[in-house]
């Protein structure tokens, strides 16, 4: 009994709410992929083990599997702080902000890069609760500021919109251009 | 001395000098407005760079990675908060002077202290680079592959406390860096047959992910907050004198700076922590330690400025990157087809030489700016959190989609997002995520390459540097069970560390 005990010291550390529910879907996605190695990784015949293409994929998922088994058990040990469900619930917040992010990278090749932007970042500050003329501004001033550098300045690759068609043609190719 | 001039003549361009300036001074802004980061800034603007040339690009990026500690000071003296995860430390003792009403005196030393690390460390390196380039050409296969075997381990064992994390995190990028068509052999590994997996995980994606998105989403979610520091009076150039007194300190801070940013794995809060100890060790008045030590601010600022030049060395000899922002950069090489390691050293040492010199200058730079904008600095870092969250979104949707205009891109980048929160949340590291891809890509390539020669497991070390690194691993490890049993033997355990004050968060 004592040397469990002793052991268990061993284990403990300061851990976070929702550690441990972390720390055991982790070991599960190990665990998942651990299963999944003779699906999807080859033995190739007459190459010697280090240059097999499972080699590293079957090193680095035991590790991982190994390394959150320990982080799992040493989070089962630790002292626990209230929170987890909150702290969850914190976690699965964000992916609201997911969907808005994934909603501004389809509309930028249908609205255009400096209309999606505007609409984008005046939508999410007016979401985020700002209220105001200096707000709007500043969403504004901040998407048009982060066009005219990327897309004028620097023409990184943001295709045009196909709202552009609609525009006459010396703009048009001004707008494919520059927004 | 001749690749030294024509290492001038390499920046001697407009161009340069532009990157140059927008680098450390945009760098010094993102470094003082806490939340933001060189790691964020240098993953948005990371595949922009990727239309400049190499030197430009790189210039611009060691610009933001140099200078956003010299920014970082700022609020971490003026408000308690760093700017960046590394200027925790000067919160100890430059944050007691504030409220001693000694802000002024806390801000020249903290400059004058980044500004000596960082022109000492370069200087240094100036002077190392002639030794470097002797050894580096020794360098073959089997000493890379030992090389980044030893940052892995580094990097998860200088995460104290979380050890089991980390070795979980890095063996999770390893794992990242294996998925989709394997070059070699033509093999799907871990595709589920699914074609958007075939080409694997791009490092930009993932880091722009883990470091910008994430940050982007905890802002979003948290409460609003809004940094009100006062502004600062007096000048800042007369203050900085007294810098002068404290040589001895800010020279030994900066040497364990040089040191722990040339190993792999370790970096600024190693060269910290130890600087820190000295300092106080050495100091006639420990006891002010934590409570405005004019030494303890000096130690912490030269230590974490001089790491940035020492952590490219790694990268350019040998192209191991030993942190995460350099992992960046080292793709800003690989886009443009030069691949750092020896050859660099030794066919290119001019180009190695304009970045050193670039560092000079910039360190400079960042010193005028801040001595003449400290106030106006001051009231650009009062945006609120939240907004500044929508800014980081509507920066990292350029850095992942200009890449290859993909809607999967996004949508994996914004998955990354999500884990990025919840290890921040966590206090989990990031780092050992992105190590683990760039150094597992780099292990796996060189032990193919090296095996080739390999009879029994000793020809792997039967060479002089190749001994030498194996030696150095096992005697890493062995350390590190020697203080893990003294620490169980005297009880020391984790729960009476503070781990909020120690995050482990880079930003």
């Amino acid at each position: 009994m004592s040397r469990f005990k002793t052991l268990q010291e061993m284990f403990k550390r300061y851990r976070r709410p929702g550690d441990f529910f972390f720390a055991m879907v982790f070991l599960m996605f190990g665990l998942f992929l651990l299963a999944n190695i003779p699906d999807q990784t080859v033995f190739v015949k007459r190459t010697k083990l280090f240059a097999q293409p499972a080699f590293w994929p079957i090193l680095s998922i035991g590790l991982m599997t190994v390394f959150a088994a320990l982080h799992a058990i040493s989070s089962f040990v630790s002292p626990r702080l209230d929170g987890r469900w909150q702290e969850v619930t914190f976690w699965l917040r964000s992916l609201e902000y997911v969907i808005w992010f994934m909603v501004y990278v389809a509309i930028v090749p249908l609205a255009g890069y400096l209309f999606s932007t505007i609409l984008f970042t005046v939508t999410i500050t007016y979401r985020l609760g700002y209220r105001g003329r200096q707000a709007w501004m500043a969403a504004t001033g901040s998407a048009v500021v982060i066009v005219i550098l990327f897309k004028s300045f620097l023409q990184v690759k943001v295709p045009g919109g196909e709202i552009y068609e609609l525009l006459p043609t010396a703009l048009r190719s001004f707008m494919l251009t520059y927004f | 001395m001749d690749a030294l001039f024509s290492g001038l003549d390499l920046i001697a361009r407009w161009d340069v000098f532009l990157a140059l300036m927008v680098g450390s001074v945009g760098g010094v802004i993102i470094g003082a407005i806490p939340g933001v980061g060189p790691a964020v800034a240098i993953a948005i603007l990371l595949p922009t760079t990727f239309a400049f040339e190499p030197l430009v690009g790189l210039v611009m990026l060691l610009g933001i990675y140099g200078s956003s500690m010299f920014g970082g000071a700022l609020p971490a003296i003026l408000i308690n908060t760093p700017g960046t995860a590394v200027n925790a430390l000067t919160t100890y003792d430059g944050h007691p002077m504030t409220k001693a009403g000694d802000a002024r005196r806390a801000l020249a030393l903290a400059y004058s202290a980044s500004l000596f690390g960082g022109l000492l460390s370069v200087l240094a390196l100036i002077l190392l680079s002639p030794l470097l380039a002797m050894i580096a050409p020794h360098f073959g296969s089997r000493e890379i592959f030992l090389a980044a075997l030893m940052g892995i381990i580094l990097v998860v064992l200088a995460h104290r406390g979380q050890i089991f994390a980390a070795g979980m995190l890095a063996a999770f990028g390893i794992f990242l860096n294996t998925v989709g068509l394997e070059p070699v052999k033509y093999t799907q590994r871990f595709t589920f047959g699914q074609d958007w997996l075939q080409s694997g995980f791009d490092l930009i994606v993932v880091v722009l992910g883990l470091f910008a998105l994430s940050q982007a989403f905890v802002l979003l979610v948290q409460k609003d907050e809004t940094p009100h520091p006062q502004p600062v009076r007096g000048s800042l150039l007369n203050a900085m004198k007294e810098f002068l007194g404290h040589k001895r300190v800010a020279t030994v801070a900066g040497g364990f700076g040089v040191m722990m940013g040339m190993i792999p794995g370790v970096g600024e809060f190693t060269a910290q922590f130890m600087s820190y100890t000295y300092a106080q060790k050495t100091s006639k008045n420990p006891d002010a330690f934590g409570k405005g030590s004019p030494e303890g601010l000096i130690a912490s600022e030269a230590a974490n400025n001089a790491v940035p030049a020492a952590a490219m060395i790694p990268l350019l000899a040998l192209g191991i990157p030993g942190e995460a922002l350099t992992a960046m950069m080292l793709s800003v090489f690989y886009v443009h087809n030069v691949i750092p390691g020896p050859q660099l050293f030794q066919n290119h040492m001019d180009f190695v030489y304009a970045l050193y010199i670039s560092m000079i200058i910039l360190n400079l730079i960042v010193i005028v700016f801040l001595l003449s904008s400290t106030n106006i600095l001051i009231k650009i870092i009062q945006i609120p959190t939240r907004f500044l969250g929508v800014l980081i979104l509507t920066l990292s949707f350029v850095g992942v989609y200009s890449l290859r205009n993909s809607v999967v891109d996004c949508a994996m980048s914004a998955g990354f997002g999500v884990l990025g929160l919840v290890l921040k949340r966590l206090n989990l590291p990031v780092v050992p995520i992105i190590l683990g891809m760039v150094l597992g890509g780099i292990m796996e390539v060189k032990l193919r390459s090296s095996m080739a020669r390999v009879k029994s497991p000793l020809d792997f070390v039967d060479r002089p540097i190749a001994a030498i690194i194996a030696v150095m691993i096992l005697i890493i490890i062995g350390l590190h069970i020697r203080t893990m049993i003294i620490e169980h033997r005297n009880k020391l355990r984790e729960d009476e560390i503070s781990h909020d004050v120690e995050d482990s968060q880079m930003r």
